[in-house]
């Protein structure tokens, strides 16, 4: 098991995020940030106040499960469903930015594009990814990366936040063989 | 959990789970997003040896909500009418690949029947077993009782709650019972002594003939509906007399707790056990009941079918 | 025919000697210890067994004529040898119902060909079953089928004057009523004894009082007329002591119990596989405890098996579509031997008479229930009662599988049957006598 992220560098990441998301879309009054459960919510949270205390105002931030649009339903055993959201001026028309704490295969970000077309048609959707670990199964890229962090298969990437776990950090586990 | 059989299936997380995800589900379908594509390409038959269009309607609302293709197979015209076995149904079922079959039956224990045969591999939901159980109206009434009374518990601890009429041949009743007691009820059977099954003493509740000594003392009020045939039966003298001693009548609404709410399963005898201004006064839920219906029988299909059963349940 | 004949070695007798037995054209002519086998004899090795009189069965189902696919008398009696059964007594219950002379001897004769156990018809008490005008019965009682035992099984004679009537009229001959006491009214739809457990399955009670209210009743008459009354396949704790009663007074009356009754509880029934759905149904633990104490003092008189043979798709359906009625030929013995014998409850001594000398007695079958002594004829069933065996459907004798007991472990198999001084079941393979 090694640190690859620590408190510091987490918090250094969503800041640097949170600048390149307002530079990208000149400012915060055309976006809606939306964290997928249960960690991209948090993370979506706390870029939320960045923005928030670099704009001096409000933020449009939300919850999308994509729990019932997984493409894995069939190989995993049911799960709880999570809160799903969204805020009071919606997705139609908005820059959209997805946050999530790991992008590995890329299914969860296309099953948060089907759920996201099921609410509404947004302007753009852009992603926005703590960690990237690699290991793409479909044409999905993020727009915004905490850290690239080169793995294999075997490997698992934890993500801890303090609002769960107690502490904020990232650990591979398993080894890189 | 590979069946929803009978509410003894469920512990009381798995119960207050099915609750859970209903919620989440009916805040789903409030919104924008009314079509989900959880179930797609799997075929779940609505098998109806008995009529009962609401219960079918809000199983295959439930079903295409989710994406499921749904077939409907009931009773008027179809070859159980013509005296087809449950064994050959069954198979036919099988033979067509149902992933699930929602059965309602007029025999009790049907659907355990076509769960512990191996006639048919699917999942199956009991839609109401002759007089049996009724899982999903359980859960549902026990949905819309936790919304309105539970101030934010998951459970049902504490509160009252009064089942009033025909408990013998209430698969309702039965269900509810196992149900609410499970998630921390107190319930009341109130009935005359006829329509009490010999052996309801063993039963997780309290038993009353007297519905004037309950009414004031309860959160919920559940009144079952009553077959007019049952006074031929010699259940009960006369309609009027059934009315006077278990209706619901605005005079009883009166006597209820200030936040109490009124429930009925349908369909309502309006004038036998219920009359038309208890039944759509402030007090009533009883169309509430029928739109919570489709969230919990959505919850039970996603909790029943989205898993793989290889792997097992989280239920 | 020529006979064969068998010198039966180490055996144990039902009073707990250990004796050989020697069988001589039908007949006990030995009984010792060391007895030398005769040059024409066959030597059986028989130890640890326990040798008994031929088993009577005074409740049975045979379904010929009428029900020929569920069994035969053919089918019957080789499930009745393979029990250790050496006489069964066919119910009337068939198509058609057997209520004149010339049903019961259609019946008669195919049991005298079949060679495997007499077969003694039955005769129904009113015609058709219907419980309105009285069949046959003198006509049946002098015919060459000499039925002594009347019985509407499967109905209760309700009609108190048609009982009363019936008790009348066959003791011109010394018959005897066999009454299935089930209040009709008390059990309308009736699907399981009711209780805790119906309350809980939805099912239809069928209560205690709907037979303990016959049972009663028709001992109350059947004592004002001075006649003989059977209770069939008892099944309360009331009912027991309601007989207590009355044999106490007295009163001519005798009762049986059925294997499953005295094993089987209405918990069997949470699971809805109406495999284990009887008419009278099974009941609680305490009226099994009633049934299993009231056997063994002597109340109840005899255990009949009520072998109510099926075909499969009478049984592959919901439990309120499906038929009443089980197998119990085959596993009778063994569930007595678990039941009574092995829990210290019954000698068995008092196995032969409940299930030999008492059913031939009440039967008057004059052949049958003979003790095990030199001169009597060789009608012998041979049980190893410490061995056990798994019960297996498809493995029954019985033209039908519906076994309750299906892979269920039972104690005693049945090592040989001989019926006449011939065997007709021994190492584990029937083998038909060719009538007389």
């Amino acid at each position: 098991m090694s640190l690859v992220l620590p408190a510091p560098d987490i918090s250094r990441a969503l800041t640097r995020i949170s600048h390149e998301i307002l530079e990208r879309n000149a400012g915060s009054t055309s976006i809606t940030l939306l964290g997928i459960p249960t960690r991209g919510a948090h993370l979506a949270k706390r870029i939320a106040e960045i923005i928030s205390k670099i704009e001096n105002a409000p933020i449009q931030v939300g919850t999308l499960d994509i729990t019932l649009h997984r493409d894995d339903l069939r190989m995993r055993p049911p799960r709880a469903l999570m809160p799903t959201m969204i805020p009071s001026l919606g997705v139609e028309d908005r820059n959209v930015i997805l946050i999530d704490d790991v992008l590995f295969s890329g299914r969860t970000i296309r099953a948060a594009l089907d759920a996201l077309g099921e609410i509404g048609r947004p302007k753009s959707v852009q992603l926005a990814i703590l960690v990237d670990r690699g290991h793409r199964e479909l044409p999905i890229r993020a727009d915004y990366v905490g850290k690239n962090i080169p793995t294999s298969r075997e490997q698992s990437v934890v993500v801890h936040l303090t609002e769960l776990d107690g502490v904020d950090e990232v650990v591979v586990e398993g080894s890189a063989e | 959990m590979k069946h929803l059989l009978s509410i003894n299936d469920l512990s009381k997380a798995e119960a207050i789970s099915i609750l859970d995800t209903a919620q989440e589900l009916a805040r789903v379908s409030d919104g924008p997003m009314k079509k989900l594509p959880t179930l797609r390409g799997r075929t779940i038959v609505n098998l109806f040896a008995e009529d009962s269009t609401r219960t079918r309607i809000s199983f295959e609302a439930a079903a295409k909500r989710l994406s499921a293709d749904v077939i409907n197979f009931s009773a008027k015209g179809s070859s159980i009418s013509k005296g087809e076995s449950l064994k050959d149904t069954a198979q036919t079922l099988q033979a067509m690949g149902a992933d699930a079959v929602i059965i309602r039956h007029g025999a009790s224990g049907a659907a355990q029947r076509l769960a512990d045969s191996h006639w048919m591999s699917g999942a199956v939901i009991n839609a109401g077993d002759g007089t049996h159980e009724h899982p999903s109206q359980a859960l549902l009434d026990a949905f819309t009782i936790r919304r309105h009374l539970s101030k934010g518990g998951s459970d049902l601890a504490g509160l009252r709650v009064a089942i009033v009429g025909d408990v013998l041949h209430s698969r309702v009743a039965r269900s509810n019972v196992l149900l609410l007691s499970k998630l921390g009820a107190h319930v009341v059977l109130v009935a005359p002594p006829t329509l009490l099954p010999v052996g309801v003493e063993s039963w997780p509740c309290e038993i009353s003939y007297d519905l004037d000594a309950v009414i004031s003392n309860v959160d919920a009020v559940m009144m079952l509906r009553i077959q007019l045939e049952r006074m031929n039966e010699l259940f009960f003298p006369n309609a009027r007399e059934y009315s006077r001693y278990f209706g619901l009548n605005s005079d009883r609404i009166r006597a209820l707790k200030a936040d109490a709410i009124v429930m009925h399963p349908g369909p309502m005898n309006r004038g036998l056990e219920i009359t038309a201004d208890a039944a759509d006064g402030a007090r009533s839920v009883i169309v509430e009941q029928v739109a919570n219906g489709v969230s919990i029988r959505m919850a039970i299909l996603y909790l029943l079918l989205a898993g793989s059963q290889e792997i097992g349940a989280a239920l | 025919m020529t006979q064969t004949n068998y010198l039966l070695k180490g055996t144990c007798l039902p009073d707990g000697s250990k004796s050989d037995i020697e069988i001589r054209d039908g007949k006990i002519t030995a009984i010792g210890a060391m007895l030398p086998k005769a040059a024409d004899a066959i030597e059986i090795d028989l130890t640890g067994s326990v040798v008994l009189p031929g088993l009577v069965d005074l409740h049975t189902h045979l379904r010929e004529p009428g029900k020929e696919d569920a069994e035969t008398v053919l089918s019957g009696t080789m499930a009745a040898a393979k029990g250790g059964f050496v006489a069964v007594s066919a119910m009337a219950n068939t198509s058609p119902v057997a209520d004149t002379a010339g049903v019961v001897e259609q019946v008669y004769a195919l049991g005298q060909s079949a060679g495997f156990a007499d077969v003694f018809p039955i005769g129904a008490v009113t015609q058709g079953l219907q419980g309105e005008a009285l069949s046959e019965i003198g006509a049946m009682a002098d015919s060459r089928a000499r039925v002594r035992i009347f019985s509407d099984d499967g109905n209760c004679v309700f009609d108190p004057l048609v009982m009363r009537r019936a008790l009348e009229y066959v003791k011109k001959f010394d018959g005897v009523i066999a009454q299935h006491a089930q209040d009709p009214r008390l059990t309308i739809g009736a699907q399981m004894n009711e209780g805790e457990i119906s309350s809980r399955l939805g099912l239809k009670g069928w209560p205690a009082v709907a037979e303990e209210a016959i049972i009663a009743r028709d001992i109350l008459i059947a004592d004002h007329v001075k006649s003989r009354l059977h209770i069939c396949h008892l099944t309360t704790a009331g009912g027991v002591e309601i007989i207590r009663w009355a044999k106490a007074r007295g009163m001519d009356v005798t009762a049986e119990v059925t294997p499953h009754h005295l094993l089987l509880t209405d918990e069997s029934a949470l699971s809805y596989d109406p495999i284990f759905k009887v008419n009278p149904p099974l009941r609680t633990q305490r009226d099994v405890e009633a049934l299993r104490e009231g056997l063994a003092d002597g109340t109840i008189d005899i255990v009949a098996t009520d072998h109510a043979p099926h075909p499969a798709e009478a049984k592959e359906c919901e439990w309120q579509e499906a038929a009443f009625g089980m197998l119990g030929l085959e596993s009778a013995l063994a569930i007595v031997n678990q039941t009574m014998v092995a829990t210290g409850l019954m000698t068995w001594e008092a196995v032969a008479d409940r299930m030999s000398h008492a059913p031939a007695r009440i039967g008057r079958y004059t052949d049958h229930g003979q003790k095990i002594a030199i001169g009597n004829l060789a009608n012998l069933t041979v049980i190893n009662p410490s061995q056990s065996y798994r019960v297996d459907r498809d493995l029954v004798a019985s033209r039908s599988r519906n076994t309750p007991f299906h892979e269920m472990d039972l104690q005693g198999v049945i090592a040989a049957t001989f019926y006449r001084g011939q065997p007709t079941y021994l190492n584990g393979k029937l083998t038909p006598q060719g009538g007389r």
